[in-house]
């Protein structure tokens, strides 16, 4: 990776151009002005650069050797499921390119199909009874789960459910599709076992619950194994079950959230099912319900056509790749490896709960503490040796948590380098810890100021 | 063994030494045996690389390949060969989200790079790092208005909307708390006056791809202590009035317009921008310019302090992911373009459209309920003939236009991809056509 500071507005000359069009002298301003059509038209300057077609290959090409991708290099990135990207799913899309959202079923039978094999396909997974495919991101299929739970009790004319419960230990986005939804958050907490306490949860319950969210594995990677008991206090009480999808790789080949009493759940199809994140997006968020919630998945309209068509189809070209057979070791091989390197660092590494883990697990910072050594500053070391930092501070339960969850795509010998490199960061820590404080050292920038960032926000390029 | 897995026999026995298991099914001895899957999924057997590319020539087969007339929320641009070329490139494609400013500026330099563009076409202050879509940034903005008035909760949106965007508006709206009320008579309904109005949404151009007027209806708005929001067209905004001209608060549309094919309708990318005073109410991510140790001008996630993975359910929304990839996707597109290709664009579509509208008239099949109002691609015509025949007939012949309306009109589109001769051609099915 090599530092390029340039911004495509510097590279601008007045009168390149990069474009290939038809020429075309109307002026479509000039000709309704002359029809007397006025008030409607664009008045200040148009801001963008002029700059030629290699200009602008050269510059994202820079820009893109400062970036680093599941391509480059090894994320064991907590809760994320960075897996390898196959390169046949980038293929498949091709020959639907051209087709127009509105066209007539008729004359789009192809990718109707597809969406409906990706419904089944979906539904067998997580034994649900079924999806729609229209939200575009993980949060935005929670979002559509908790519409589809307000549905379902208003239909019943049960609109005193205002509360929905969450666990401490849940992904951020868990209370914030809560809220947005209108509903009141209700933390319940875990036990020191990490796992949900089904005590706490207890007096928690009552008429005004609409539902609880939880994922499972949890965050901490340990399996809720008392999913069957939880369940059935929250139906008890009139209350529906929303299972977060984050981390489902690893229920692959295992279990499925529909036989653990789950009602609606989302599938992060850019986790689970491989396709790209680019960078953040896009992404595709499935929502999958049980029978009682079915009647009100086709009201909902959450986005503008059939959601992100070309991610499902990626999704559905691994499906297909992996069939039944692969499918269904993708979770054993996933947390086999996370086992493996919770192993082989906790030694060097605070494990606060110390049992067997399902896909992903956390650490709580250096063993003894790590003195002035922060947990930041073992992942920017990180970046360092060639690896993405691990997810940090968070699940919130510890203060120096880190969050390491390596996928069944990396091999023994990646897993034994990260675990080499973790062990040798532990070391310096206590030797050198000025090396890792004002770590990384490799990387084509050092530790951004964020304060001044947020300080005086410079959030666009100023125009001479 | 399979491709993408790589644990050897011996790879797995070594791992589990080190775990001290006797086997993985050990794993999962905490998972209650009463829901353990047991006989696999009924789902297809593994396919090689050539049988899933098989699978999915059949499915493509199983698509009419039509020439697009038609818009509607989704516009057959140009895309420049560019574009998929750069946003192939596996350290933009298979990134995560930029957290890691230090491996990341390639990211972060793009997403500055979108936010200047987006404020550059709409005039506002602050844009962030793209939404979902144009509808579901449409109905976080009416969330938004909602934030920024504090107890207040009506918004008022103009039926002249996409329906698309309408669809989306109202699921939002009853399941979030909103009171969404839909006029086509905006000036009055504001005027009327409500205490509890939250803000208000225009579209810049249309659903029958007219380019409304708005003077005057900031003031109302503001007069009435709410928020007004444009819904745009980007592409159009290098020659329509800008949402900043018309003293909106917030802009919100779909960049799909910005050269991304039409792919049944995603990814696409929805922007979303605001005046400077709103700013800190914004959703989603935003990436600021700062210096890094050795004073190097670098980039970073800003603001983070509205967001979910901090803020939890005080957010200012619940939005994680976004669409990254295709803000880069309309990023390039519009490097390449620049101010004299996206006038370009608008003048080709305006003059096609202007050439099918006319002789689409001249058929005498048609009249035009809109009358000397500016349209610049699309437009709706009332048929005098069966609209759903009128359709068929030209699917027959290969092309996807007069998309019938709510109202009973039928709506053309056309792009600068449009050629004379598909449009005569299209005109003549028409004329012939025994409706």
């Amino acid at each position: 990776m090599r530092y390029y500071d340039r911004l495509i507005f510097e590279l601008s000359r007045k009168g390149r151009i990069g474009f290939s069009l038809p020429a075309c002298d109307a002026d479509p301003v000039k000709a309704e002005t002359a029809k007397g059509v006025t008030g409607i038209w664009r008045e200040s300057p148009l801001d963008l650069p002029e700059v030629s077609e290699p200009d602008v290959v050269r510059h994202y090409t820079n820009l893109s050797q400062m970036n680093f991708g599941v391509d480059t290099g090894f994320y064991p990135l907590g809760s994320c499921t960075m897996k390898y990207n196959p390169k046949l799913n980038e293929e498949v899309l091709q020959s639907f390119l051209g087709l127009h959202p509105l066209q007539p079923e008729s004359t789009a039978g192809g990718a109707e199909e597809l969406l409906s094999f990706m419904k089944k396909a979906l539904c067998e997974i997580c034994g649900m009874k079924g999806f729609t495919l229209q939200p575009c991101a993980g949060a935005h299929g929670e979002l559509t789960g908790l519409m589809l739970i307000r549905e379902y009790h208003r239909s019943r004319g049960d609109e005193a459910r205002c509360k929905v419960i969450i666990p401490d230990s849940a992904h951020g986005t868990n209370p914030a599709s809560a809220a947005a939804c209108g509903f009141e958050v209700v933390e319940v907490k875990s036990r020191p076992d990490g796992l949900v306490d089904i005590d706490a949860l207890r007096p928690l319950l009552g008429p005004d619950i609409a539902g609880m969210m939880m994922t499972n594995p949890n965050t901490l990677g340990l399996f809720e194994k008392d999913i069957l008991e939880i369940a059935s206090l929250v139906h008890g009480c009139g209350g529906l079950m929303y299972y977060d999808g984050a981390n489902l790789n690893p229920l692959l080949g295992i279990a499925r959230p529909g036989d653990m009493g789950f009602d609606v759940m989302h599938v992060n199809l850019h986790k689970t099912f491989s396709t790209p994140h680019g960078g953040g997006g896009p992404g595709s968020g499935p929502v999958g319900v049980s029978e009682k919630l079915l009647p009100y998945l086709d009201k909902l309209k959450v986005s503008g056509f059939h959601g992100n068509f070309g991610v499902i189809a990626r999704a559905c070209a691994y499906i297909l790749s992996l069939g039944r057979e692969h499918l269904a070791e993708a979770g054993t091989f996933a947390t086999l490896s996370a086992n493996y390197i919770k192993e082989s660092l906790k030694d060097c590494y605070r494990l606060p709960i110390d049992s067997v883990c399902k896909h992903e697990f956390v650490f709580d910072g250096l063993a003894g503490g790590g003195g002035d050594v922060t947990t930041l500053d073992v992942a920017k070391r990180l970046l360092d040796y060639g690896f993405h930092a691990p997810t940090i501070y968070f699940p919130l339960l510890f203060h120096q948590a880190i969050m390491i969850e390596p996928t069944e795509t990396e091999s023994k010998e990646t897993l034994d380098a990260f675990i080499e490199v973790m062990r040798s960061i532990a070391h310096e820590a206590s030797r050198e810890p000025e090396v890792l404080r004002t770590a990384p050292h490799n990387t084509p920038v050092s530790r951004p100021d964020e304060t001044a960032a947020a300080r005086q926000p410079v959030l666009k390029y100023e125009f001479r | 063994m399979f491709a993408y897995f790589p644990h050897t026999d011996e790879d797995i026995r070594a791992m589990l030494d080190r775990i001290g298991a006797e086997s993985e099914d050990e794993l999962f001895s905490d998972v209650p045996s009463g829901f353990r899957l047991r006989n696999g999924y009924d789902l297809p057997s593994s396919m090689s690389e050539d049988e899933v590319r098989a699978f999915f020539n059949g499915l493509a087969s199983r698509n009419t390949r039509l020439t697009v007339f038609a818009g509607a929320g989704a516009y057959d641009h140009y895309t420049p060969s560019v574009i998929p070329y750069i946003t192939s490139r596996s350290e933009f494609l298979t990134a995560y989200t930029p957290y890691q400013a230090e491996i990341s500026q390639g990211t972060l330099r793009y997403i500055f790079e979108w936010q200047t563009m987006i404020c550059s076409l709409t005039g506002m202050d602050v844009a962030n790092a793209s939404m979902y879509d144009g509808p579901t940034a449409a109905a976080e903005a009416m969330r938004m208005c909602v934030a920024c008035t504090r107890k207040r909760n009506t918004v008022i949106a103009s039926s002249t909307l996409l329906p698309g965007v309408l669809e989306v508006l109202r699921t939002y709206a009853r399941n979030c708390g909103v009171n969404l009320v839909e006029t086509d008579a905006i000036g009055e309904a504001v005027a009327e006056g409500t205490l509890d109005l939250a803000g208000v949404i225009v579209p810049s151009i249309n659903r029958y791809g007219i380019i409304e007027s708005h003077l005057g209806l900031a003031d109302a708005v503001h007069e009435a202590g709410a928020l007004l929001v444009e819904y745009c067209d980007p592409s159009a905004l290098a020659v329509v009035k800008t949402p900043a001209e018309w003293g909106a608060d917030i802009a919100v549309g779909d960049a799909q317009t910005l050269g991304m094919p039409l792919c049944y309708g995603g990814p696409c990318a929805g922007f979303m921008a605001c005046s400077s005073k709103w700013m800190r109410k914004l959703p989603g991510r935003l990436v600021g310019q700062t210096v890094d140790a050795s004073g190097r001008r670098c980039f970073v996630l800003t603001l983070q302090a509205r967001e979910q993975h901090i803020r939890r359910e005080k957010a200012s929304s619940n939005i994680c992911s976004n669409e990254s990839l295709m803000a880069l996707w309309s990023t390039v597109y519009l490097s390449l373009m620049g101010p004299e290709g996206l006038r370009r664009v608008n003048a080709l579509c305006y003059v096609g459209s202007h050439y099918l509208h006319d002789a689409l008239l001249a058929t005498g099949r048609f009249t035009d309920p809109f009358e000397g109002r500016a349209f610049l691609k699309e437009f709706v015509l009332q048929p005098l003939m069966d609209a759903g025949k009128l359709q068929q007939t030209l699917l027959d012949a290969g092309f996807f236009g007069a998309l019938l309306t709510e109202e009973g009109y039928v709506s053309f589109c056309v792009t600068e991809r449009r050629t004379r001769a598909e449009m005569d051609a299209l005109v003549r099915v028409v004329k012939e056509a025994g409706l």
